[in-house]
């Protein structure tokens, strides 16, 4: 009895030790590697590909935003919109309505997503593509397709003062391809369409 | 091009790397766990920790090491996790509570990485880095011990000697998972992954609006928690979010990463039993398993039945643009086949019947490939078995690899193969009678049982994906999912060391015209033939209350 108390104490102690070796080597030594070499070699990326405009952070590139009207929870109709997000792209709460695809609440909200897309932009309900009308999986997508950066085209070109097809050409400018022509799916970054979108209409 | 078509390329790429790596990295893992050298740093690590890494264990020895590193690592981690406010790096985060430090802490170390906290907003850099991500390391590399000694008790013969433990999991880690780990990081980082030790920073939107950016070792971590089949994910978001997986290419790069090591291990195996043939079986029952479940999902959500999806046009609730249908479901069936649980994409909002192909692919143990050496020792488990039914049907005493399968051998498999289906049912079964199990779901009707049966399947079979509208940061679910994954993790690998044990003392039989081929096709199909039947038996019922109504009723 005593004497596998003891072995069993050996053991742990040894168990103990291996591990707090092991933390050493794979939870400090590898982590501060690999940030050594990602912040000389890849600084941008490694902190966020943060988005600057006028010498001012506004963003990050990965990182999806809300384009209310200041203060309040309605889209803006001079800027591009993005997806819908249950969590109004607060980056500290990420994650989708979890929701099943038949599920009666999902239902009743992808409907009114679809009037109200439908509304602001001024199309028809069957023009409006399936990710203007679900919630992404992020909550912060920052990516919607073309298809509903195109729906947008008309109402943004009006609410800024700009002709349509600047702003349609503007929407081709930024949509990106799949990664190497068949990784993923096309799409367009919403943030950085919007700054060339300020650009243009100089506002 | 259409989706479909740039689907069909992406599985073809995938399958393609893996084929292209299989021999040179089965071959270099064999090496590694039969070499006689050891690295300096592994001398020096011996050393530190007092152990003669040449000392052969037999069967309780070997287990008690895995035991005694496994709790002590428990201990550690639920400690980190209980002091994290008073070390440096907080990020200003509280103490996690003790029923969810427990959850975590089994959780990650029993290589489930099910997670009841959002990682943003809970763990700071130290417990992040030092603590969830060494486990990330050290028990994938556990679980290839494990592995590799049962496949040493096929390849010895009278003897009772499985190798050294401490050997198996330092090389384990220092040989094969930190190297890659650390090239596949630098390369995430490259493509938009961050890896840095700041605050959380707060910027002005063009809007006028505040927006909070997060922090962290993501890349680092995101590195090995593929690699090594965790699944946890620095955020909550895990792999959907963009700062893990920022786009096509990174998502096809971590799938391969959490494929790699489960798909390569059968040519390990094959390379120390001294007959590749018999590993290219294993892979070939494997590899089927997986491509049937990928076409099967992929092709349900893009048939999009559910009412919602109707509506919408698409599957895309859950999904981020960036990946859309296929990509997503390529994912999800390869977290789910191996022990993973990361996401890219939320399984709860998937169509009703790829949730039950989903929850399929964790119920048949994740043999297909399954997680480092878990699921190879489970496939070998699977292969006893199926050797054991064509025994009976011919009327033989059944042999695998020159090894008879005896009373003691088909005792234990039948153990290690009972304990995650009881785990699962009872878990389900007392949670649905108690009021904890209706309060936390997110969802109603067959969807909302599927949430529970998901989670509890998930623990048991240290999965760690989660049908996540289900609510489990309530202590009831902490505790009771936290015993899953310790039982689902430990008990198992105690039938396994055993077996290897009772299989390493055997005289090999010389193989005669009767002998079943195991290296031949047939055998490939009885095995994938016993893997469906036993486990459709076993949850058929289960199923059908979830996802198959919801499925048939949408």
């Amino acid at each position: 009895m005593n004497n596998s108390v003891v072995n069993t104490a050996r053991l742990a102690w040894a168990a103990l030790r291996m591990l707090l070796v092991l933390t050493v080597v794979t939870g400090v030594l590898y982590p501060l590697a690999v940030t050594g070499i990602g912040q000389l070699a890849f600084h941008d990326q490694a902190n966020g590909s943060m988005v600057k405009v006028d010498g001012q952070e506004v963003g990050s590139q990965l990182i999806g935003q809300s384009w209310n009207i200041e203060g309040t929870d309605k889209p803006d109709p001079k800027w591009f919109q993005g997806r819908p997000s249950h969590s109004g792209y607060d980056p500290l709460a990420t994650g989708s309505s979890q929701l099943g695809a038949s599920d009666p609440r999902l239902v009743k909200a992808v409907k009114e997503a679809k009037e109200q897309v439908a509304a602001f932009n001024g199309v028809p309900e069957s023009e409006v593509p399936k990710d203007a009308v679900t919630g992404s999986a992020s909550a912060i997508d920052p990516d919607i397709s073309p298809a509903y950066a195109q729906i947008q085209v008309k109402r943004v070109a009006a609410a800024n003062g700009l002709s349509t097809e600047a702003v349609e050409k503007l929407v081709e400018d930024h949509t990106q391809g799949r990664t190497a022509g068949f990784l993923g799916e096309s799409r367009v970054n919403v943030l950085e369409l919007n700054i060339a979108l300020k650009e243009l209409a100089g506002n | 091009m259409s989706p479909v078509l740039a689907d069909v390329l992406q599985v073809t790429a995938l399958i393609a790397a893996l084929a292209l790596v299989h021999r040179p990295f089965g071959d270099y893992m064999a090496a590694v766990y039969a070499s006689g050298r050891h690295l300096r740093v592994e001398k020096w690590i011996y050393r530190s920790m007092g152990a003669n890494p040449d000392a052969e264990m037999r069967w309780p020895a070997y287990l008690r090491g895995v035991l005694a590193f496994s709790a002590v690592s428990v201990l550690f981690l639920y400690l980190l996790q209980r002091v994290q406010d008073k070390l440096p790096l907080s990020l200003g985060f509280k103490p996690i509570s003790p029923d969810q430090a427990f959850n975590t802490a089994v959780s990650f170390v029993s290589n489930t990485d099910w997670q009841s906290y959002s990682g943003e907003v809970a763990m700071s850099h130290v417990t992040q880095t030092a603590g969830l991500a060494v486990q990330n390391f050290v028990s994938a590399a556990v679980g290839m011990a494990v592995a590799v000694a049962l496949v040493r008790g096929f390849a010895r013969s009278r003897t009772g000697d499985l190798g050294n433990f401490w050997a198996d999991l330092v090389r384990g880690t220092v040989r094969i998972l930190i190297p890659i780990s650390v090239v596949a990081a630098v390369v995430l980082i490259a493509a938009g992954v961050i890896q840095n030790f700041g605050d959380i920073h707060t910027i002005i939107t063009l809007t006028g609006d505040k927006q909070a950016i997060s922090p962290g070792a993501v890349a680092s971590q995101e590195a090995i928690k593929d690699l090594g089949t965790n699944g946890g994910g620095f955020f909550n978001a895990n792999s959907a979010h963009p700062f893990e997986n920022p786009n096509g290419f990174t998502n096809l790069l971590e799938i391969f990463l959490l494929l790699v090591i489960p798909f390569s291990l059968p040519r390990t195996f094959g390379k120390m039993v001294g007959n590749v043939k018999q590993g290219y079986a294993i892979v070939a029952a494997m590899g089927i398993i997986w491509f049937l479940a990928v076409v099967a999902v992929t092709w349900i959500e893009y048939a999009h039945p559910g009412t919602a999806s109707q509506i919408a046009g698409g599957s895309m609730e859950g999904k981020e643009q960036r990946f859309g249908e296929g990509p997503s479901s390529l994912f999800a069936v390869s977290t789910t086949m191996t022990s993973t649980g990361s996401v890219n994409s939320f399984h709860d909002s998937f169509q009703g019947l790829s949730g039950g192909v989903l929850l399929l692919g964790m119920m048949i143990g994740e043999i297909a490939p399954g997680g480092v050496g878990s699921g190879l020792y489970g496939m070998l488990i699977m292969a006893v078995i199926a050797v054991f039914i064509a025994g009976l049907m011919v009327g033989r005493t059944p042999e695998y690899l020159g090894k008879k399968i005896g009373t003691r051998e088909i005792k234990l498999a039948a153990c290690y193969i009972l304990i995650t289906p009881a785990l699962v049912l009872i878990g389900t079964a007392v949670a649905m009678a108690l009021p904890d199990g209706k309060e936390a779901m997110t969802n109603i009707g067959a969807h909302g049982f599927s949430e529970v049966l998901y989670a509890y399947t998930s623990a048991s079979n240290n999965n760690g994906s989660a049908f996540a509208g289900f609510g489990a940061n309530t202590p009831f679910f902490n505790t009771t999912l936290g015993l899953c994954m310790a039982l689902g993790r430990f008990l198992p690998m105690v039938f396994v060391l055993a077996l290897a044990g009772s299989l390493a003392e055997q005289q090999p039989v010389p193989a005669t015209a009767g002998t079943l081929r195991t290296e031949k096709p047939l055998f490939t199909g009885l095995l994938v033939g016993a893997i469906l039947i036993i486990t459709g038996l076993t949850f058929f019922p289960a199923l059908a209350l979830g996802p198959l109504a919801e499925g048939l009723a949408a």
